[in-house]
């Protein structure tokens, strides 16, 4: 770059007045206290009400330990499952060519807008009841709603960008002189996926994962609609969360709350933490 | 090239295992997407449609859907124009001025993102419920209904749509050439002027897709909703809260149509912030 010294002196005049600065500083400060640090610590302390003891006693009845245990056995297969198959997607985004794909890229982001209740209704039309797949899943003997794998079929709806939306970017601005150079060197397309587009997208796979299990932990429309909501059955943390609410057990509902949220929190903490790290590294 | 080159030439190309390979996974990607995206939205909308669009129509109208499907656009409106102004300020705030807290501050916009929606609705609920001190003084000295009225699903929109408008802005705000600013001020603009002719015009774009996709996610809102505002028919009740109680009572084609009336809004915001993103495209490369 080259220097502008008459533009740097004439700097100063740009800059608001002290006042003025100050005074948007403290409006946005306000209107983000207000808004996030206030609910936060009304949270903190609706949790601890009853001190930490009446909290923590939450989560020794069992019904809310099925509940968390039951929110983990959906999102981690859903993590799987969308780094797998978002890797795929991302791919076919970036490096192939059909008619349609324009098509496809916009569908990708429409879960981010679907309502989580839409999204549930949609399986229950599929797999309810009186679904259209009924006759084949009663033949079968498969329960899908009001069962697990609808609920794992909700949440890949609602987590489906996430993964693609962080691999396709990195995907594209890596391009392919690396793995051409591996063809080159006699790589076969499975050793070069391994070892060279693999550890490209490592931090893309950090975020996604990260995005994804944070949504999924969190989702509460769409399981609600697909699982019903049957105690010890199909009952995940957030759906105990409102069924305590609703029967003003207070303190359990905000400690479940409270740790929900805490763990989501901590989850995305600790890859901007790790992000940064990398950061100084280079 | 002889045959036998080109033959040769073939197999080494199938050894690379492009065509397999291709193949294999274009199809796997576009079955997964069938699978998890494309059959089930096909399948609300056949079913939505299956009385035709005139049937669509009169279930849409039905007083307590309408209701319910104005109050979520009113609402969204509402929270679209103050997280846009909002958004920006947060956006300028951050990008320019060093103050104390800026680090944590950046943090806090991102939390929203982290905290799940229902958890959003239990902390309002916490701060301004009928039964709690700072919701009852509301009501109390200003009248002011927060929680089962619409200024609760206003504040929940806001802390879950927060986000959307202060980073589709800040990226571009940071690469905005400032020396421009300070030709305007040597020309003798005061600094609202340079902001209204000089700052916002670049981001005018970026900020447009914010806020779009800001009301596209709130149209479809439900978990925050559902515990700040409750269930009641043609008071507080949101389109997304409407589609949930007709399923709960099994009126199959009431769930339908409003989920029909609910995702066209969702595609049509979505397909605007497409075009927008590649308009913006298409100046950067120019």
């Amino acid at each position: 770059m080259t220097p502008r010294p008459s533009l740097a002196s004439a700097r100063p005049v740009a800059r608001p007045r002290r006042w003025l600065r100050r005074a948007l500083v403290a409006v946005v400060l306000l209107y983000v206290g207000v808004l996030i640090v206030a609910p936060l610590a009304g949270l903190l302390h609706g949790a601890l009400a009853d001190g930490l003891g009446a909290a923590l006693a939450t989560f020794r009845d069992p019904q809310v330990q099925r509940a968390f245990g039951l929110t983990l056995r959906i999102s981690l297969p859903v993590v799987v499952v969308q780094a797998v198959f978002g890797t795929a997607v991302a791919w076919m985004l970036v490096r192939d060519n059909f008619p349609g794909k324009r098509l496809i890229n916009g569908l990708i982001d429409l879960p981010f807008a679907v309502s989580p209740v839409v999204v549930g209704y949609m399986l229950l039309l599929l797999f309810g009841r009186q679904g259209l797949l009924a006759p084949v899943l009663q033949a079968l003997d498969i329960q899908v709603a009001f069962a697990v794998p609808g609920m794992v079929l909700a949440t890949l709806f609602v987590t489906l960008p996430f993964m693609i939306r962080e691999l396709a970017p990195i995907l594209k601005a890596f391009g392919i002189q690396q793995e051409q150079a591996a063809a080159t060197l006699g790589a076969n397309g499975w050793t070069t996926f391994w070892r060279i587009t693999l550890p490209a997208l490592r931090w893309g796979f950090v975020y996604g994962i990260t995005l994804t299990l944070a949504r999924a932990l969190g989702e509460f429309g769409a399981v609600l609609v697909i699982g019903g909501g049957i105690q010890g059955r199909t009952e995940t943390a957030t759906l105990y969360v409102y069924r305590a609410l609703d029967e003003r057990q207070y303190v359990s509902a905000y400690s479940a709350a409270l740790a929900l949220g805490a763990f989501s929190l901590l989850l995305v903490l600790g890859t901007e933490f790790l992000r940064r790290r990398e950061e100084k590294k280079r | 090239m002889s045959q036998r080159q080109a033959q040769r030439a073939d197999k080494s190309q199938r050894r690379q295992g492009v065509p397999w390979g291709r193949w294999g996974l274009r199809v796997s990607a576009l079955s997964y997407l069938a699978l998890i995206l494309i059959i089930p939205l096909l399948v609300v909308f056949q079913d939505g449609l299956s009385e035709g669009l005139r049937g669509l129509w009169s279930e849409i109208t039905r007083p307590v859907a309408w209701a319910a499907l104005m109050l979520t656009l009113r609402t969204s409106a509402v929270m679209v124009i103050i997280n846009t102004v909002m958004g920006t300020l947060t956006a300028y705030v951050l990008v320019r001025y060093e103050f104390p807290g800026k680090s944590l501050l950046n943090a806090l916009v991102d939390l929203p993102l982290a905290i799940p929606t229902l958890v959003t609705g239990v902390m309002l609920v916490i701060l301004y419920g009928p039964q709690e001190p700072l919701g009852a003084w509301l009501e109390r000295a200003l009248g002011l209904r927060v929680i089962f009225a619409s200024p609760g699903i206003v504040l929940a929109l806001l802390f879950v749509t927060f986000p959307f408008v202060v980073r589709a802005v800040q990226p571009v705000l940071l690469s905005l050439d400032r020396s421009v600013e300070d030709a305007a001020a040597s020309l003798g603009a005061g600094p609202w002027t340079i902001f209204r002719r000089v700052t916002l015009p670049p981001l005018l774009l970026p900020l447009t897709s914010g806020a779009l996709l800001s009301f596209a996610r709130a149209v479809g809102e439900f978990g925050a909703i559902i515990v700040v505002a409750g269930n009641i028919p043609l008071r507080s009740q949101t389109a997304a809260v409407y589609v949930w109680g007709e399923v709960e009572s099994e009126n199959r084609f009431g769930a339908s149509a409003v989920s029909v009336a609910l995702m066209v809004i969702a595609f049509s915001l979505i397909l605007a912030v497409d075009l927008i993103q590649s308009r913006r495209q298409g100046e950067d490369r120019t």
